[in-house]
């Protein structure tokens, strides 16, 4: 008998996922919710194969009425062959995302029988700093931005000593904590979200791998309030390992003691800094705090922390199971191993890409994205998030890693690319990037907090034709003030979009027009 | 008059919400905010205070732990909340237009308006290959127009009357 798949993913249930497996149900077929494959366009994409680790075949935007009126079969014009044979697929080089789409993300027995814990049981065969080596030589670095090399941040929590809680007395229960950072608010990203919904066992697993490394005991996930369904899934996948013993005391028989907690964010996009995030995770309001220290000596509570994004910490397993040289030798220059490009905004075939460092922008939005969904030329990308560069289309032959993206003025940030066609007008895209700091400041250095405010209005008097050369030369200056004298990345990061807007798109700073918001 | 899902405020049953968590973790003022949000729906005056005792932190400290978070409230939410992403990638595929049109809907139908509250701007969803992205009651929605919106307002009322 057939078995349907159906995937429990947030952006496929946002499409009518949920009808569409309860339709199946109701004629009594055999149904597993999968994560997605991240081929978003095609949400809901049902699967269909004849055994459970079968050849999956797929059907693309599937409606509840349509499996009611009859099961679909390949004469269908949504039937779309063999789902990995698809050439968004096909052409991806998956580590991270190896298991997303393909496995019950809450299964375990169907994490270990697609290669689940192999990286961990690797790890926990070798010494703490020969996993530290591997992951240095791995060439592994952050992926939610910054692009520390991991490897070196975990020797720096390993070389320290646990501590008790700062406040507490000394001969207090001392700890190290590992921090996962999946306060993903960058509009256009949404990598972390499908991971922890499509293999949270994977982030966990990572988590453990890290523990063991740097001699943690407690882990904590900062997870975004406006990601339920993330909330939910990671949520169950803990209880899950705990029931397995691939959490708690003596971890797959081993001497290793670690445990996992999600702590839920409350709708601040500054809370993804790092520091900020600390604050927010000790209860208080989420203020960026100065460097040094650096939280990997004085982190959580006072305690050596690692902090990583969810991508960095997804990434361990598959390089401790497949082995560190072959993941470095994949990209190029520093940019090594795999990158998970999300697709988004006005995009054709909007979704998950991972493949090694290099790639074009272009690649990755043309023969990947298939251009706009709107059938309008691109006009503009922005890379990296709210605090990325925009680009125009015709510079988008810049290849993307951490080099030459800096190079060109951008950054790859988390990944992120939102694409934007011609009715697009970039001063108002410039306009929302200081209104969004204004919201988001965290109020802490000036820059930030009162800079972003007058960048709107300095930007809305330029766009109601006020003397435009002077408060042009007015924002700029306001620009680099923010650049050189906010304490993060929000203040710091905010005129990125703003000036490449006036530098690549004068013309939508020149004709006066009514302001907006 | 409390017309949702969530119980009346009620001092005791917030102490006892607050209690194990200020035994168990270590600064615990937003975590505190948070249950009694979820438990309450919103977080009324007397409980900042509330928390603020319980954690030994000031009245003012835990005010302004509760004034810094967006998802904070100190009024109880409307029956079927509808937020609408504000942010990039929404905007790229009409997700200001939305915004107007969805204010538009609100304002021509009053009981709509009553119904959904305020819809206060909410930064990314995650669901950015398949917006304009919503949430209706705390549920996704992809691909968001006025029609679909409404639909599954109703929807959420329906199943919220008979829960």
């Amino acid at each position: 008998m057939s078995i349907w798949f159906v995937p429990r993913d947030a952006a496929a249930r946002s499409m009518g996922a949920d009808a569409v497996a309860l339709a199946l149900e109701g004629c009594g077929e055999t149904v597993i919710r999968n994560g997605s494959r991240g081929m978003l366009w095609m949400e809901p994409l049902l699967e269909r194969a004849e055994s459970r680790h079968g050849a999956r075949v797929g059907w693309a935007n599937m409606t509840a009425a349509q499996i009611e009126a009859g099961l679909p079969d390949e004469q269908s014009t949504q039937y779309v062959g063999v789902v990995e044979e698809i050439d968004y697929l096909a052409r991806q080089n998956r580590w991270i995302y190896e298991r997303v789409g393909v496995t019950d993300p809450i299964d375990p027995e169907d994490y270990l029988a697609h290669g689940g814990l192999s990286g961990l049981k690797n790890a926990l065969a070798m010494s703490g700093s020969d996993v530290i080596q591997a992951v240095t030589d791995s060439g592994l670095r952050g992926r939610g931005g910054a692009g520390f090399p991991a490897g070196i941040k975990w020797r720096t929590v390993a070389d320290q000593s646990p501590a008790p809680h700062a406040g507490e007395s000394p001969s207090a229960p001392a700890h190290k904590y590992i921090c996962v950072n999946a306060d993903e608010g960058d509009s256009g990203t949404f990598a972390d979200r499908m991971l922890m919904e499509g293999d949270p066992f994977c982030l966990l697993e990572g988590m453990t791998i890290a523990a063991h490394a740097v001699g943690a005991d407690r882990g904590l996930v900062y997870l975004r309030s406006e990601y339920p369904d993330a909330i939910a899934t990671l949520q169950a996948a803990i209880w899950i390992a705990r029931e397995q013993g691939w959490l708690g005391e003596g971890i797959l028989g081993s001497e290793l003691n670690f445990d996992v907690e999600i702590r839920v964010g409350a709708g601040s996009y500054v809370c993804g800094e790092e520091t900020a995030m600390l604050e927010s995770l000790e209860g208080r309001r989420g203020m960026v705090r100065a460097k040094p220290p650096l939280p990997a000596i004085k982190g959580l509570f006072g305690t050596p922390t690692v902090i990583n994004n969810v991508l960095t910490i997804a990434s361990v397993p598959s390089i401790l199971a497949r082995g560190a040289e072959a993941y470095a030798a994949l990209g190029q220059e520093r940019s090594l191993g795999t990158q998970v490009f999300q697709l988004a905004g006005n995009i054709a075939h909007g979704g998950i890409v991972e493949t090694a460092f290099g790639i074009t922008a272009r690649a990755l939005v043309a023969d990947f994205g298939g251009g706009t969904r709107s059938g309008r030329p691109i006009r503009a990308v922005q890379l990296g998030g709210p605090l990325g560069a925009y680009l125009p289309y015709e510079k988008l032959d810049v290849a993307m890693t951490y080099e030459a993206l800096a190079e060109a003025g951008g950054m790859i940030g988390h990944g992120g690319i939102v694409v934007f066609d011609e009715t697009v007008n970039m001063a108002e895209q410039a306009r929302f990037a200081m209104d969004f700091c204004v919201e988001e400041s965290c109020g802490k250095c000036t820059p930030c907090r009162i800079g972003a405010v007058r960048g709107v209005e300095t930007i809305d008097k330029i766009r109601a034709g006020q003397d435009v050369a002077g408060n042009t030369a007015l924002l700029r200056d306001l620009c680099d003030v923010m650049t050189q004298g906010s304490l993060c990345a929000m203040g710091g990061l905010t005129p990125n979009p703003v000036l490449s807007a006036i530098n690549q798109f004068p013309e939508d700073f020149q004709s006066p027009v009514i302001a907006t918001g | 008059m409390n017309h949702s899902r969530y119980p009346e405020w009620q001092a005791e049953a917030a102490e006892a919400l607050i209690a194990p968590i200020v035994a168990a973790e270590a600064g615990p003022v937003l975590l505190c905010l948070q249950a009694v949000q979820a438990h309450f729906g919103y977080v009324p005056g007397d409980a900042v205070g509330m928390i603020a005792k319980a954690c030994n932190v000031s009245r003012a400290d835990a005010h302004g732990v509760f004034t810094f978070y967006a998802d904070l409230r100190d009024t109880p939410p409307p029956a079927v909340p509808v937020r609408l992403c504000a942010a990039e990638a929404c905007q790229a595929v009409g997700g200001r237009e939305l915004k107007t049109d969805w204010a538009t809907a609100c304002g021509d139908d009053a009981v709509l308006a009553a119904l959904t509250g305020v819809d206060e701007p909410i930064f990314c969803l995650g669901n950015c290959a398949l917006g304009p992205a919503a949430l209706v009651d705390g549920e996704l929605m992809g691909c968001a127009d006025v029609a679909r919106l409404k639909a599954a307002v109703t929807q959420a009322q329906a199943t919220g009357e008979a829960l």
